[in-house]
C-alpha cells in the first residue's frame, strides 16, 4: 500500500486556486465572485490539510478550522453587501459599482 | 487508495470548473456542493476525517443554505418562476448526481477498506485535533469567536438597510 504522494495533494490545491482565481477574474455577477472567492478558500484549506497528512500532524486542520471559520464570517457580510447592492443599484453586476459614496 | 484519490481529484476539478462556467446561478451551487464533497472525500482519504465532516456540515451545510437564501431573497417576482422552469428539467441536475454517484461509490469503497479510511499514515483524529485547538491553538480559537461576533454583527447592520433601505433610514 502506498501513501498519496505530497506533490500531487498540493498541485491539486494549486489547480483548485487556479480555476478560483480564474473564475474571480472573469465573472462580473457578485454571487459568482463570493464563490470564487469559497473556492479559493477552500484550496488553500486543501493545502494545509495535505501538509498536515504528509507530517502527520494535527496542525494542518487545527489551520483548515481558522479557514473555515473566517469563510463563514466572510460569507454573512458578503451576501449582506449582494443584498444591499442589489436594492441600491438593481443589479448585481460589480463594474456598475465605479465610486463609492460615504 | 491512490486510484480513489486521483479519480476524486478529478471529479473535484470538473465540478469546480462547472462552478465558474456555468450561467445560473443554483447550478453553480449545485456543482459547488460536489466539489465540497469531492474536498470532503479526499480529507478522509488523508486521514482527516473531522475535517472532512467539518466540509460537510459548514460549508455544504450551513454556507450554502445562506446562498441558496440570498439567491431566494434576489429573485423575487413571477418572472422568475417562468425563468426557473427548465432547472426542473431531469437533465439540468443529471450531471451533478452522476459525479456525486462517483463520489459515493468511492465512499463506500473506502469504507470498507481493510483500513478505515487512509493509506499507511496515521490517522489524525478529531481528538488529537481537541488538544492541538485547546492547548497551544487557544488563543487562535478565541481570535476565531471574536471574528465570528464581528461577521454576525456586520451581517446583522447591513441587514435592515439590505431588506429595505427607506426603513432603516428613517
Amino acid at each position: 500500500m502506498v501513501s498519496i504522494p505530497l506533490e500531487a495533494g498540493l498541485l491539486l490545491a494549486a489547480v483548485l486556486f487556479v480555476i478560483g482565481l480564474v473564475g474571480i477574474l472573469i465573472r462580473r455577477n457578485i454571487l459568482f465572485i463570493l464563490l470564487s472567492i469559497e473556492i479559493l478558500l477552500n484550496a488553500s484549506g486543501l493545502a494545509f490539510i495535505v501538509a498536515g497528512y504528509h507530517w502527520n500532524q494535527p496542525d494542518g486542520q487545527v489551520m483548515f478550522f481558522f479557514i473555515l471559520t473566517m469563510a463563514a464570517a466572510e460569507v454573512a457580510v458578503g451576501l449582506a453587501l449582494a443584498l444591499l447592492m442589489f436594492h441600491e443599484f438593481k443589479t448585481l453586476n460589480i463594474d456598475q459599482l465605479t465610486r463609492m459614496q460615504g | 487508495m491512490n486510484t480513489t484519490f486521483y479519480v476524486t481529484a478529478a471529479v473535484g476539478i470538473l465540478s469546480t470548473l462547472f462552478v465558474i462556467t456555468s450561467l445560473n446561478a443554483v447550478h453553480a451551487l449545485l456543482f459547488f456542493i460536489v466539489s465540497l464533497l469531492a474536498t470532503s472525500l479526499i480529507f478522509y482519504i488523508l486521514g482527516a476525517p473531522f475535517a472532512a465532516m467539518l466540509v460537510i456540515i459548514i460549508n455544504a451545510g450551513a454556507i450554502m443554505v445562506l446562498f441558496v437564501f440570498a439567491i431566494m431573497i434576489l429573485n423575487l417576482g413571477p418572472h422568475m418562476t417562468e425563468y426557473e422552469k427548465p432547472s426542473f428539467q431531469p437533465r439540468q441536475w443529471v450531471f451533478p448526481v452522476f459525479l456525486a454517484l462517483i463520489l459515493i461509490g468511492e465512499f463506500v469503497f473506502t469504507f470498507f477498506q481493510h483500513s478505515p479510511g487512509v493509506g499507511v499514515r496515521e490517522i489524525v483524529d478529531a481528538k488529537r485535533v481537541g488538544i492541538a485547538l485547546f492547548g497551544p491553538y487557544v488563543l487562535g480559537v478565541e481570535m476565531a469567536s471574536l471574528l465570528l461576533l464581528a461577521g454576525l454583527l456586520g451581517a446583522y447592520h447591513l441587514g435592515p438597510y439590505a431588506i429595505n433601505p427607506r426603513e432603516a433610514k428613517k
